[in-house]
C-alpha cells in the first residue's frame, strides 16, 4: 500500500492543511509520498521532506504549476498515479477542485471530507451538514480522498528525512488562466489552524462595529477571525472569513461567537470546537445549545468588558 | 449559445434531517424536499446570461427519481427554458452523475455548463469537477462573479485566503458559490408557464451509462451529542470559567 498525498503550498512553504493529509495517510498505513507541484517550488518540497512520517516527496516543478491552475495539478496526479493505492488532499477550496478532477480522469470514486479512517476500504464522513455521519466503504481499486483537516492532528514538521525526487511536470493544459488575485492580509493565524477564533454575526450590525468590537478581543487573545454566513453576506468581513457547512470548518480550543444566533450551516462549521462561547442578546438563540457558556445580554456592551478583563 | 444547468432535489435546508434507528440512513420520508440552493442560484446565473443576451437556450437536467420533475418545474419556473429528467431510483453517486451528465453535453453541445458547488444533503462537492474532467474542458469552482465575452469565461472566484479571478476558454464548466447572485422567486404566472414547458424523460441506458454504485453506506450515525453547557451571569463570571474550569486563556 502506498499512500500519495497532494500538497498544497505557496511553492516557498506547506500549507498547514497539508501537515493534516499526511497524518490521516499514516494512519491508512503504507508509504506516504508527497506531491509538490509548482514553479520554483524545491523550498516547498524540501519542506514536506522533513515532515514526520513521509518516505518520499515527488517535485514537479514547472510553469504549468506557477499559479496552481486545478485543471494542470490533476494532470501532474495522474501522471504519478500509477503504483498509489490512496490519493489523498486536503478538504480546502484547492484541494476540493483537484480531488474530484482526478478522481474522474481515474474512473474512481471520490470520498470527500474524511474524518475517520477505519480501515484502508472504509472511511467516515459527515453529511447533512454534519447531522449524520456515514461511514462508507469503497469497492475502488484505488481511493481518492479529501480530508477534513479538523479531524487529524498536524503531522509534525520536521523529523521526517525523506529523499526528493523530481519527476516531468506537464505542460500547460491552456483551459483555464490566472487574472489575479485579492487575497485578505493579515498578521493573524490562519482560520482553519488557529488556537482561538473570535466569530462575529449579523448581531454586530456592520462592517465598522464588527472590527471596532472584535479586533481589540481578537488582538488580546491572538486569534483568528472568523463570522457567520449572514456577516460575510452582509458586507462586514469577506468571504474567506465564514465558518460553516459551505465556509470554513475550524476546530479550535476556544471559539467565541458574537452576535451569531448559529443556524445548523453555522453550527456544521465549528461544533467540533473545545470550548464554545456565546455572545448573544436573545436566550433562545440555538448557539446557546452547544455553547459551554453563553452569556446572554448587549454584545456592545458585554465585549469591550471582556476585551478589558483580558 | 446554451447554458445546461445540472440540478438536484434534496431535502430543504431547513429541516433538520433524523438518523433512522437501524443506522441505514437518514429519514428522509415525509419531510419537505426543495432544489438543493447552490443549484438555485446555478438556474438564476445561467437564466441572466440569457437575459442578457450572452445565451439563448437554458437546458434544466436532473437525475433521479421521477419527483425530481417537481424540481426541473422549478427551475423553469425561475427561467430555464426545458428540462431533462434522467430518471432512476439506483443510489446516484457523483461519478455516476458525472457521466449522465456527460452523455447529455454530448447531446447537446452546451457552450457553458452551470452548476452548484455542492448539495446540502450529501456535501460531497465533486460533480462539476468530475464532468469537468471527463469533458476535458476547463472548471472554475466557488464562482462568486461571472462575465462571458466572446468564447471566454472570466470568473471570480471564493478561495481559501479570499478571491481569485481565472479565465476559462469556452465550453467550460463553473460551480456557484453562495454570493454569486440572489435566485428571484417563481412568479405564479411563471409557475403555470413551466407547467408547459418541455421535459424530456431519458433513463441511464438510453445514454449507455454504468451507474453503478462505488461506494457502499455502511452505516449513518448520529455525530456525538455536545451537551449545551452554562448560562454565566456576566464577564467575570465567564473569565473565571474560561481561566479556571476550561483553562483554554
Amino acid at each position: 500500500m502506498a499512500n500519495l498525498v497532494i500538497a498544497e503550498h505557496d511553492h516557498g512553504s506547506l500549507k498547514s492543511a497539508t501537515l493534516n493529509v499526511i497524518s490521516a495517510a499514516v494512519a491508512i498505513g503504507g508509504d506516504v509520498h508527497v506531491l509538490v507541484a509548482g514553479e520554483n517550488a524545491s523550498a516547498a518540497a524540501a519542506a514536506a521532506a522533513q515532515v514526520a512520517g513521509v518516505s518520499k516527496v515527488l517535485l514537479a516543478d514547472g510553469a504549468a504549476h506557477a499559479k496552481l491552475l486545478t485543471e494542470n495539478a490533476a494532470l501532474q496526479v495522474v501522471a504519478v498515479a500509477a503504483g498509489y493505492s490512496h490519493i489523498l488532499a486536503p478538504a480546502t477550496a484547492y484541494g476540493k477542485s483537484v480531488a474530484p478532477r482526478v478522481a474522474a480522469l481515474l474512473d474512481k470514486a471520490q470520498i470527500s471530507d474524511i474524518i475517520k479512517v477505519v480501515d484502508a476500504d472504509t472511511f467516515q464522513r459527515p453529511i447533512y451538514a454534519g447531522n449524520a455521519y456515514a461511514t462508507v466503504k469503497s469497492s475502488d481499486s484505488v481511493k481518492v480522498l479529501t480530508v477534513r483537516g479538523t479531524a487529524f492532528g498536524a503531522a509534525a514538521a520536521t523529523g521526517g528525512s525523506a529523499t526528493v525526487e523530481s519527476v516531468t511536470a506537464v505542460a500547460d493544459s491552456g483551459l483555464s488562466s490566472f487574472v489575479s488575485a485579492e487575497l485578505t492580509k493579515s498578521e493573524r493565524p490562519e482560520l482553519t489552524a488557529a488556537k482561538i477564533i473570535v466569530s462575529g454575526g449579523r448581531g454586530l450590525g456592520s462592517g465598522e462595529k464588527y472590527r471596532e468590537l472584535l479586533t481589540p478581543l481578537a488582538d488580546k487573545l491572538n486569534a483568528a477571525m472568523g463570522a457567520s454566513r449572514a456577516a460575510v453576506d452582509a458586507g462586514f468581513v469577506p468571504n474567506d472569513y465564514q465558518v460553516g457547512q459551505t465556509g470554513k470548518i475550524v476546530a479550535p480550543d476556544l471559539y467565541i461567537a458574537v452576535g451569531i444566533s448559529g443556524a445548523i450551516q453555522h453550527l456544521a462549521g465549528m461544533k467540533d470546537s473545545k470550548v464554545i462561547v456565546a455572545i448573544n442578546k436573545d436566550p433562545d438563540a440555538p448557539i446557546f445549545g452547544v455553547a459551554d457558556y453563553g452569556l446572554v445580554g448587549d454584545l456592545f456592551e458585554l465585549v469591550p468588558q471582556l476585551t478589558a478583563e483580558l | 449559445m446554451k447554458i445546461l444547468v445540472p440540478v438536484k432535489r434534496v431535502v430543504d435546508y431547513n429541516v433538520k434531517v433524523r438518523v433512522k434507528a437501524d443506522s441505514s440512513g437518514v429519514d428522509i420520508a415525509n419531510v419537505k424536499m426543495s432544489m438543493n440552493p447552490f443549484c438555485e442560484i446555478a438556474i438564476e446565473e445561467a437564466v441572466r446570461l440569457r437575459e442578457k443576451g450572452v445565451a439563448t437556450e437554458v437546458i434544466a437536467v436532473s437525475a433521479g427519481l421521477l419527483q425530481c420533475q417537481e424540481t426541473l418545474r422549478n427551475a423553469m419556473a425561475i427561467g430555464a427554458d426545458r428540462a431533462i429528467l434522467i430518471e432512476t431510483d439506483v443510489e446516484l453517486q457523483p461519478l455516476a452523475v458525472a457521466k449522465l451528465l456527460k452523455a447529455i453535453v454530448d447531446k447537446e453541445q452546451p457552450g457553458l455548463v452551470i452548476l452548484g458547488k455542492q448539495a446540502i444533503d450529501d456535501d460531497a462537492n465533486q460533480t462539476g469537477q468530475m464532468l469537468s474532467a471527463l469533458l476535458g474542458w476547463g472548471q472554475a469552482t466557488f464562482a462568486s462573479k461571472v462575465e462571458v465575452s466572446g468564447d471566454t469565461a472570466t470568473v471570480t472566484r471564493e478561495v481559501d485566503g479570499g478571491l481569485e479571478t481565472i479565465s476559462l476558454k469556452l465550453p467550460a464548466i463553473i460551480t456557484t458559490d453562495l454570493r454569486l447572485n440572489e435566485p428571484r422567486y417563481a412568479t405564479l404566472p411563471n409557475i403555470m408557464k413551466a407547467k408547459k414547458k418541455q421535459l424530456d424523460n431519458v433513463k441511464p441506458a438510453d445514454l449507455g451509462v454504468d451507474v453503478t454504485p462505488r461506494l457502499t453506506t455502511l452505516k449513518v450515525e448520529e455525530p456525538p451529542k455536545r451537551r449545551g453547557g452554562v448560562k454565566v451571569a456576566d464577564v467575570a463570571a465567564l473569565m473565571d470559567k474560561l481561566k479556571n474550569e476550561a483553562k483554554v486563556i
